[in-house]
């Protein structure tokens, strides 16, 4: 009994510790009034006046702010949309790759599985770094095309929203391929063998068996790489341009050039209240994909 | 005019459904298949018998078209299959691990490859149904399999495959794990059908007596070779080689040497001391050829006393009885030290039973009882 209390205590004591804690602190500092002192923000809590006045000051008003403003909700659903495109996009992308892994030799499949995680092991700051290098006007990508003769005028990719998706489809791209895969290995290809003797063509063998049992898996992968671009803030910042619009780098801005450290803090609680609808389909996704191994 | 027997192997006109012209198939350095020609004719139903790993579900994979013979050729109906798409071919295959898709009910499982031929709806309703009924799993219709039991699983298998009435049916293993009634009732099924329909079934079954119940031919094979094809009575009667004989059915092997005593009968010296078996056997054999007198224990009869008109007698002690219920099997000792084994049916009560342990007798059969089998 007390060991089993120990075990589950744990996680608690982590999550309460790392996220509950912090949590509790945003949602206080996005209650409370800007002010021009360290740090900027007021009330502070203060033992001498007690926890009800305290409370007393607290408000709604940077709330009501982010409706007024329409930049945030402008934000807010630009996001969305990048963060469902780009989604999209590394889905594309991802399932030929999970899926090539998946039909590759066994002895193959460890070394494309670390090819696929090996990009982990620089810094992501690094990496989208490398990226202005390749997409800007005279990088490699823009230098590579003028040499092979398809482009005479280098191509503006850098600062627009494409290098936005580019980078995004790249650095979430793992998230998407593993969780695929690991649903296409389990596959059994007996089951294709079914289905084009019942007739399927290999084409539709594919639609109608291969890509229906690896639901799970697409449905996992795209939370993945949906929760966090959603609030994502390095990659619009470094390879977005001055038109690509992201709640995260709107939070960024609010935050360390504007110091309103309250109106960053409603920012970042209305994200974290968008981002509990798909967390919570997700967990529902995992949940029916454990029972069904069951 | 009398009623024609079913036995197109026997008519030098007949043109077979499927011919195995010199197959191999290897797998890296093993041989799977060991070049190997078979003729199936329509209207088969034709038995696969091996032990595991011989190579039937191979030889099966290479019909549906899953796997493409290393050497020599297969014709359907006459015609090269080679370059035929396993859905291109008018071949249906019931899997030995059933591969029942996982998300689609056993409703739609079964309906799978109908879709695809483009039947009308309420077509699919109404052969879906029939399949359901056939295999009883009428009231499993909406579950998945996951939701069900084993030997269901099975069934909707064998109706999926069922489903698009093929001309041809590849069953791997289709009932093993059906319990006894139910799978003598589906046995008569499948006849039935394959009766209604003409359909040519090839199957893969462990169960000799299914295998001599449903078949038209029974097909052993061994490390990718056959080793006989004949009618179930043939293979039960006659085997070609020790190695069927002992595979199909319980059997007595006796070692010894064969010297011919006319065209088709034959003197086996056995042991020192006791008289020559008498065997009238169709295999040719040469003079003081090593041989074995296979001989099944239901044609050994046991008697107490030394019967006058036997072919052979030999005596000996009963070393144990085992009681089936409907037959009882005695192992004999002979004074050589060879073990007989001799059934009887039990037409009495087993506390009326003539003989008990230790008693001492006389084991006869006729010279036509047995086959002799070289070496
Ligand atoms: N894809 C493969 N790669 C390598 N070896 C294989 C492959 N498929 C089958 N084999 C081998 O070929 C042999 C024949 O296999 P097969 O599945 O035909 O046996 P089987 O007669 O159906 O046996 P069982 O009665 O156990 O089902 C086996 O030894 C098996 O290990
Ligand atoms: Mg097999």
């Amino acid at each position: 009994m007390m060991r089993r209390f120990f075990l589950i205590a744990i996680p608690y004591a982590w999550l309460l510790a790392l996220f509950l804690v912090p949590f509790a602190i945003v949602l206080k500092i996005s209650l409370s009034d800007y002010a021009v002192s360290i740090p900027p923000y007021v009330p502070q809590f203060d033992w001498a006046e007690g926890i009800g006045t305290f409370i007393a000051q607290l408000d709604f008003e940077n709330f009501i702010w982010l409706t007024e403003d329409d930049l945030y909700w402008k934000a807010y659903l630009s996001s969305l949309k990048i963060a469902l495109i780009s989604t999209f996009l590394t889905l594309l992308a991802g399932y030929p790759i999970a899926y090539g892994m998946a039909r590759a030799p066994d002895e193959w499949r460890p070394t494309l599985m670390m090819l696929v995680i090996l990009p982990f092991w620089t810094s992501f700051l690094i990496r989208v770094y490398a990226w202005m290098g390749i997409l800007s006007n005279e990088g490699f990508l823009n230098q590579f095309l003028l040499w092979t003769g398809v482009i005479s005028e280098p191509l503006t990719i850098l600062n627009t929203n494409s290098a936005v998706y580019i980078g995004v489809i790249y650095t979430y791209l793992p998230f998407m391929i593993l969780p695929i895969y690991s649903a296409l290995e389990r596959l059994d290809g007996s089951l294709i063998e079914a289905a084009e003797d019942l007739g399927c063509s290999r084409l539709s063998a594919f639609w109608l068996v291969t890509v229906p049992l690896s639901k799970n898996g697409i449905i996992a992968g795209s939370f993945l790489v949906f929760i966090p671009v959603l609030g994502e803030f390095v990659i619009p910042s470094l390879l977005g341009g001055s038109d690509t619009l992201m709640i995260g780098k709107v939070l960024w801005e609010e935050f360390f050039s504007n110091r309103d450290w309250p109106v960053a803090s409603a920012v970042a609680v209305v994200l974290l209240l968008l981002l509990i609808i798909p967390i919570v389909l997700f967990q529902r996704n995992q949940q029916k994909q454990q029972e069904a191994e069951q | 005019m009398t009623a024609s027997v079913f036995e197109p192997w026997n008519d030098p006109e007949a043109k077979p459904l499927i011919h195995f012209q010199n197959v191999t198939k290897r797998f890296g350095e093993f041989t799977a298949i060991d070049n190997l020609t078979i003729d199936i004719y329509e209207r088969e139903f034709y038995a696969l018998l091996g032990p595991s790993g011989c190579g039937k579900t191979t030889l099966m994979r290479m019909l549906a078209g899953f796997e493409t013979p290393t050497e020599g050729k297969i014709f359907l109906a006459g015609q090269d299959i080679a370059p035929v798409p396993p859905n291109k071919r008018a071949v249906n295959m019931m899997f030995q691990s059933y591969a029942l898709f996982p998300h689609l009910s056993i409703w739609e499982n079964i309906a799978f490859g109908l879709k695809r031929e483009g039947m009308a709806k309420a077509d699919i309703q109404q052969r879906v149904e029939e399949m359901l009924r056939l295999t009883r799993l009428e009231k499993f219709a909406r579950r998945k399999p996951h939701q069900i039991s084993g030997g269901q699983r099975q069934r909707v298998a064998l109706a999926r495959s069922l489903a698009k009435a093929p001309k041809l049916l590849l069953l791997d293993e289709p009932l093993g794990a059906l319990d006894k009634k139910l799978r003598q009732d589906t046995q008569f099924e499948l006849m039935d059908i394959q009766e209604k329909t003409g359909t040519t079934f090839v199957i893969v079954t462990h169960d000799q007596e299914e295998a001599m119940t449903v078949a038209s031919r029974v097909a052993v094979m061994d490390h990718g070779k056959i080793i006989q094809v004949a009618t179930p009575d043939r293979i039960y009667e006659t085997p070609n080689s020790v190695y069927v004989a002992d595979f199909i059915g319980d059997v007595n092997l006796i070692e010894g040497t064969a010297r011919p005593t006319g065209s088709d009968t034959y003197a086996m010296s056995w042991h020192e001391g006791l008289p020559p078996l008498k065997v009238q056997s169709p295999n040719s054999l040469s003079d003081g050829q090593k041989c074995h007198l296979a001989i099944r224990p239901e044609k050994v009869a046991i008697n107490a006393e030394k019967p006058a008109d036997a072919d052979n007698a030999v005596q000996g002690r009963i070393l144990d009885i085992a009681y089936l219920g409907n037959i009882s099997t005695y192992h004999v000792e002979l004074p050589t030290g060879a073990v007989i084994k001799a059934q009887t049916a039990n037409t009495r009560r087993i506390a009326r039973r003539a003989f008990t342990w230790e008693d001492t007798v006389w084991l006869s059969w006729t010279a036509t009882a047995g086959v002799l089998l070289a070496e």
